[in-house]
């Protein structure tokens, strides 16, 4: 992460203790640490631009924000090869099937960045109707970054975030690290060109619906369904410290101090208006 | 001769590398970095490459530069209406953004059931906001700005990325401080570093002084300050109920007060600018 | 040419002189546009062919800018066809326009006499169902084979439909959130038609590709797999694909490493720029239209308000932008060109096989001017800066930041000198260095002489445009041809090749920026001139009306010519929201010459090609 060399004191990660003398040139660890340390800081991520926040990517991995100094400077072309999908513009409904295809063809582990408001939501061309409102639809997604197109540093900051997720992953705990449980995960369904997009995961709500449409009654009036969205399983306490983190960063403490302020503004308030009310 | 061309070329790529490590070497590497050396080696006198090491030294944006939204309010420490919203929720923001991402909700008054300038909720969705910056062009009471925050990376979208009115919501004296320029120049424009509605209602006042002492001169006392807050948005209905006729006097009384209170807070804050 | 008939065809003069020619030539089939506001002649579908036949050859409007469809639905309930042409010499558009019926809309294709209108009129065929008799190839083009109903069509709708024009009532009063999935019964942006059966259901969009013209495979032999017989290879490139510049798609016939058949596909980052756009308000579009090309956002910015202020032009109070503002329209222009080339070069190079070093210096100056750009409007790429009557705001004083996260480095340069710098020295000292780095280079001149030759007579056909033309030797410039904002009060050349080949493409690109760099020297002391003048004219409206008529704005974008086609319709008072509003866009349009010039090539050369014709797919698929 810094641009410094490797300081084995942050790598120390035990109850025992180390003599003074050798804080810093030796360090006992968990296997866990080494594992996510080395992962995190080899992420490849794969030259995959679709649209304006890839020349925002391209810029990123340029000289003058070099994404290099985080284990990334490999960018390659092909799935088998990455680590990291970084969703880079508006995902179309005809471009949904080859990212999808794109995806089940990266080894595991993978991680998906949702890069920019059209990866993230669907952004301003959300109401189109060949846009996918969000990657998160059919890919779990890792990290999102707000944006519209986030610039080289706001990427870089989301890079950062990523990492520290992974940091956060425990090898005692399955659900950080699925790829190590029993056989191949599942591949996820590569969405059809119909009519309009078809997410196979939805087969059955599209029969209901066209049943109900040949017999005349009224469609989608029922009840309406949650929002499909895959979620990456829950991660073990460690990556919820580590989100935690990163999310309160100045982020918490800047809130709180909003709220704070607010709070005793409203109470002034509160009493000036009783004391006007008497 | 073939082959002169390439050798040319990777001359030029050496030149590069050589300009590189000559600055680094100039400036010291990293030990005792000169403060100007990043304007220097950022600008258009720089020579070879110049890498921003991101987490540890930040390019700091420009005046202008959009990111999100945010709105303005007044400071935890003002000393009439402190945290008091700028927005009085007349919609335009919500009109002109283009992917129509904004939505608020105009404040009622719970009692007669009429609309004040304030909004209820307001609400951005990060995730369909183009960063266009028009909602802060166009608002007219300088209520929306766009922040420079560009660490906003999250792990869930769906509890984060609608932002509400208390995320949404940053004091003024922030947006002095990203935007010092932008701020004072808006500020000249409205006529001062207040909300286009109080320095309405204090010029009125202000007029209606002058007016009541010309008419009164040989009687100082009791200046009587007329209507200071009606009319004062433009958009939404005017809220104040008539005063009860028997405190009038007392009301007037304290809207003096405020007033002076007001004047003194401008003219320390006009200080603290300069 | 010896004049001694009366009724001449007018070869030169101007538009009015052509319809009247026209319409003595063709009584009965020809009339003219009486609509408030439009221009132009309306063709009888029948006789389109041969009046467009005269257009070309006898009134030599050889050069066929825009064709697009409009949907009348509720306003005479017709399609129309709008067609732009130019003669190659310069001068203004002879607009002509074909009508038909909105139910069973049919059109003679004009791809033979314009080999130019081939993608456009697959375009309108996808979107607006129009069908045109004797095209070659009509299939969809930016949307899926198979894909339910024709989407620009004013009465479809799509999932996440909410109105028919923005803003939208739900915002504000009482807008409380929600997200537009939480409505849709399918939780994502899908709809199904209500008769839509499951069991029959297949997937027959990449079908489609394999069996077109120029590819002419059996897709259901191509992939049995109990079928080995010898074939030629077809090999798909994209839409995943380093060197597409973008989500980009070939499929390509070989014959060994020999190209003998190339169907482009695009449609992958389709986002219904023109949908949208009808829906949105006027001012809406601007930031829209960053997004087209997103690397030169403030060229698109100027051709959406230039075509608009044509429009507001028809109106009764109507004040010219200030000088000042064109100035510093111009200067971005040139700005965002240089940016523009920058990048499209070092891909370019990359693409032959200069791996990322001459793409990195390139990217390092374009930083700079990005740079400027941040201070000057907001944001790096998405400039969003131009608005109708002038500019968002005049040149910052200094170029300055503050500091206000954690470890902010400032920086503060005063602006002028930061440009004076730029243009004076830092860009022309970098460009004579890139020069010497690759120009000379032995193997950037094998890769490229005599490569993807274009001849002049090819490119004026398929209306290509920008360096693409120029490189052929066709000196067509709109700066020069059909000139606009201060263009004709400055010095400067325009850049042609000889023969057309990559080589020249990358010629004409370095010396467009040495040409955009002799614009901006004079551009600096008309700033100084001016300064502290007015940047906007009128009052800054949020929803202003617009007259009703139709515009043709066109500007001479890095890319080629980029035209915006605006409709006000709907409302004698003036409209708040375009009817159509259409995107010429030179990227789209020039890959028409992708397939004649890679026939023949090697598999190697294709990618060159495509990075000399310089594409960028938010202006492709829009």
């Amino acid at each position: 992460m810094s641009s410094k060399e490797l300081d084995l004191r942050q790598m120390h990660d035990t109850e025992f203790p180390l003599p003074m003398e050798m804080q810093g040139n030796v360090a006992i660890t968990s296997l866990s640490k080494i594992y996510n340390w080395s992962r995190r800081s080899s992420m490849w991520p794969m030259l995959f631009g679709l649209a304006c926040c890839a020349i925002e990517m391209i810029g990123t991995a340029s000289s003058r924000f070099d994404f290099s100094r985080f284990g990334m400077e490999v960018m390659r072309a092909t799935p088998r090869q990455s680590d990291l999908m970084i969703v880079s513009g508006t995902v179309t409904k005809k471009m949904i099937v080859p990212i999808v295809r794109l995806y089940n063809q990266m080894p595991e582990p993978k991680y998906v960045m949702a890069m920019g408001a059209c990866a993230s939501g669907g952004g301003p061309f959300k109401e189109g109707y060949n846009v996918v409102s969000g990657i998160d639809k059919y890919l779990p997604v890792d990290v999102y970054v707000p944006g519209c197109p986030p610039t080289p540093q706001a990427l870089l900051y989301g890079l950062i975030a990523l990492q520290k997720k992974i940091d956060g992953q425990s090898l005692a705990n399955l659900d950080d690290v699925p790829w190590y449980g029993v056989g191949p995960s599942e591949p996820t369904p590569i969405p059809i060109l119909g009519p309009d997009i078809i997410d196979p995961r939805q087969m059955d709500l599209i029969r209901r619906q066209a049943e109900l449409a040949a017999a005349g009654m009224p469609v989608g009036v029922r009840e309406l369904p949650p929002v499909i969205k895959t979620v990456k399983a829950i991660p073990s306490k460690a990556a919820k410290a580590a989100v935690a983190e990163v999310i309160d960063e100045g982020e918490a403490q800047r809130r709180e101090e909003i709220m704070r302020r607010r709070q005793a503004v409203l109470a002034r308030k509160r009493a000036r208006d009783a004391a006007k009310g008497a | 001769m073939y082959g002169l061309g390439i050798l040319k070329g990777l001359g030029v790529t050496i030149r590069h590398f050589i300009d590189t490590y000559k600055n680094d070497v100039f400036y010291g590497f990293n030990k005792g970095k000169p403060a100007e050396e990043f304007g220097v080696r950022q600008g258009t006198k720089s020579e070879g490459i110049y890498t921003v090491q991101y987490p540890d030294e930040k390019v700091a944006v420009p005046e202008r530069f959009r990111f999100t939204p945010f709105l303005v309010v007044n400071d935890a420490d003002h000393p009439d209406a402190p945290g008091e919203d700028w927005c009085t929720s007349c919609g335009i923001c919500s009109k002109v953004c283009p992917p129509q991402c904004i939505w608020i909700v105009r404040g009622t008054d719970p009692a007669t059931g009429r609309p004040v300038p304030q909004p209820e909720a307001f609400f951005i969705d990060i995730d369909i906001c183009m960063n266009c910056g028009f909602c802060a062009e166009f608002c007219p009471f300088d209520a929306i700005k766009m922040d420079h925050d560009y660490e906003m990376s999250n792990y869930d979208r769906t509890s984060v990325n609608i932002h509400d009115k208390e995320r949404l919501s940053k004091p003024f004296s922030y947006y002095r401080s990203i935007a010092p320029t932008t701020a004072e120049e808006e500020a000249d424009a409205r006529g001062g570093w207040e909300h286009t509605d109080v320095i309405k209602e204090k010029k009125k006042a202000e007029a209606a002084a002058a007016k009541a002492a010309a008419a009164a001169a040989p009687k100082p006392a009791a200046v009587p300050v007329a209507e200071a807050t009606a009319d004062a948005a433009p958009v939404a209905e005017a809220v104040t109920a008539p005063a009860p006729e028997a405190s009038a006097d007392d009301e007037e009384q304290k809207k003096a007060e405020r007033l002076a209170k007001r004047e003194a807070a401008l003219a320390r804050k006009k200080a603290k600018g300069e | 040419m010896v004049d001694y008939e009366v009724q001449a065809p007018p070869t030169t003069g101007s538009a009015q002189d052509a319809a009247a020619y026209l319409k003595a030539k063709f009584p009965g089939a020809v009339s003219d546009d009486t609509r408030p506001g439009f221009q132009g002649v309306i063709v009888e579908a029948g006789k389109l062919t041969e009046v467009a036949q005269a257009i070309r050859d006898e009134l030599g409007y050889n050069y066929l800018s825009s064709a697009t469809a409009v949907d009348y639905h509720g306003a005479g309930d017709h399609m129309e066809m709008v067609y732009h042409a130019y003669r190659i010499s310069g001068g203004g558009a002879l607009n002509f326009k074909v009508q038909t019926d909105r139910e069973k809309p049919v059109i003679p294709s004009l791809v033979s006499l314009y080999p130019g209108a081939d993608f456009q009129e697959r375009e309108a065929y996808d979107l607006y169902g129009i069908h045109f008799s004797g095209h070659p190839n009509l299939k969809r083009i930016l949307m899926w084979e198979g894909f339910e109903g024709h989407p620009m069509r004013k009465d479809w709708k799509e999932a996440y439909y909410e109105g028919e024009a923005k803003p939208f009532d739900s915002r504000w009063p009482s807008g409380w959130v929600h997200r537009a999935e939480e409505k849709n019964i399918y939780g994502s942006n899908v709809r199904y038609p209500a008769d839509f059966d499951l069991s029959k259901l297949a997937d027959r969009s990449d079908e489609a590709v394999y069996s077109s013209a120029s590819i002419g495979v059996d897709y259901q032999r191509m992939t049995d797999p109990d079928d080995i017989r010898t074939d030629q290879l077809v090999v798909n490139m994209g839409p995943h694909h380093p060197s597409t510049h973008g989500v980009f798609r070939m499929v390509l016939k070989l014959d060994g490493e020999t190209i003998t058949g190339l169907e482009p596909v695009m449609g992958y980052l389709h986002r219904n720029h023109e949908k949208i756009g009808e829906r949105n308000t006027y001012l809406h579009n601007i930031p829209f239209t960053d997004r087209l090309d997103y690397i030169s956002s403030m060229g698109n910015n100027f051709g959406y308000v230039m075509a608009v202020e044509q429009l507001m032009a028809l109106g009764a109070r109507y004040t010219a932008p200030t000088y000042r503002s064109e100035v510093i329209r111009v200067l971005m222009a040139e700005l965002t060109r240089i940016v523009n080339h920058l990048w499209s070069i070092g891909f370019f190079l990359n693409d032959i096989g200069a791996f990322f070093t001459p793409m990195l210096y390139a990217n390092a100056e374009r930083e700079k001017i990005l740079d400027f750009f941040e201070a000057t409007a907001g944001s790096r790429l998405m400039c969003n800066y131009m608005r109708f009557g002038g500019v968002f705001k005049d040149l910052p004083e200094r170029i300055r930041s503050t500091a206000n996260l954690m470890n902010d480095k400032i920086r503060d340069y005063n602006t002028m000198e930061f440009l004076s710098d730029m243009i004076n020295e830092r860009l022309p000292r970098f460009l004579e260095e890139y020069d010497r780095y690759l120009t000379g280079n032995e193997i950037l001149l094998e890769r490229t002489v005599g490569q993807g030759v274009l001849s002049a007579q090819d490119a004026i056909a398929m209306s290509c445009a920008g360096p693409l033309l120029r490189g052929s030797g066709v000196a067509y410039d709109v700066r020069r041809a059909d000139p606009y904002s201060i263009y004709p009060e400055l010095d400067f050349d325009i850049p042609v090749g000889k023969q057309g080949d990559l080589f020249d493409r990358y010629k004409v690109r370095m010396d467009e920026m040495h040409e955009s760099l002799r614009i901006l020297r004079q551009l600096l002391p008309r700033l100084e001139q001016t300064k502290g003048e007015d940047i906007m004219v009128g009052t800054k409206a949020y929803s202003p009306r617009i007259p009703q008529g139709e515009a043709y704005g066109r500007v001479e974008n890095p890319k080629g010519e980029l035209g915006f086609y605006v409709v006000s319709w709907g409302d004698a008072k003036g409209t708040q929201n375009p009817w159509r509003y259409h995107v010429r866009a030179p990227s789209f349009i020039n890959l028409t010459a992708l397939g004649p010039m890679s026939v023949g090539q090697k598999v190697a050369d294709v990618v060159a090609i495509l990075g000399s014709i310089d594409i960028v797919l938010g202006e492709t698929d829009r």
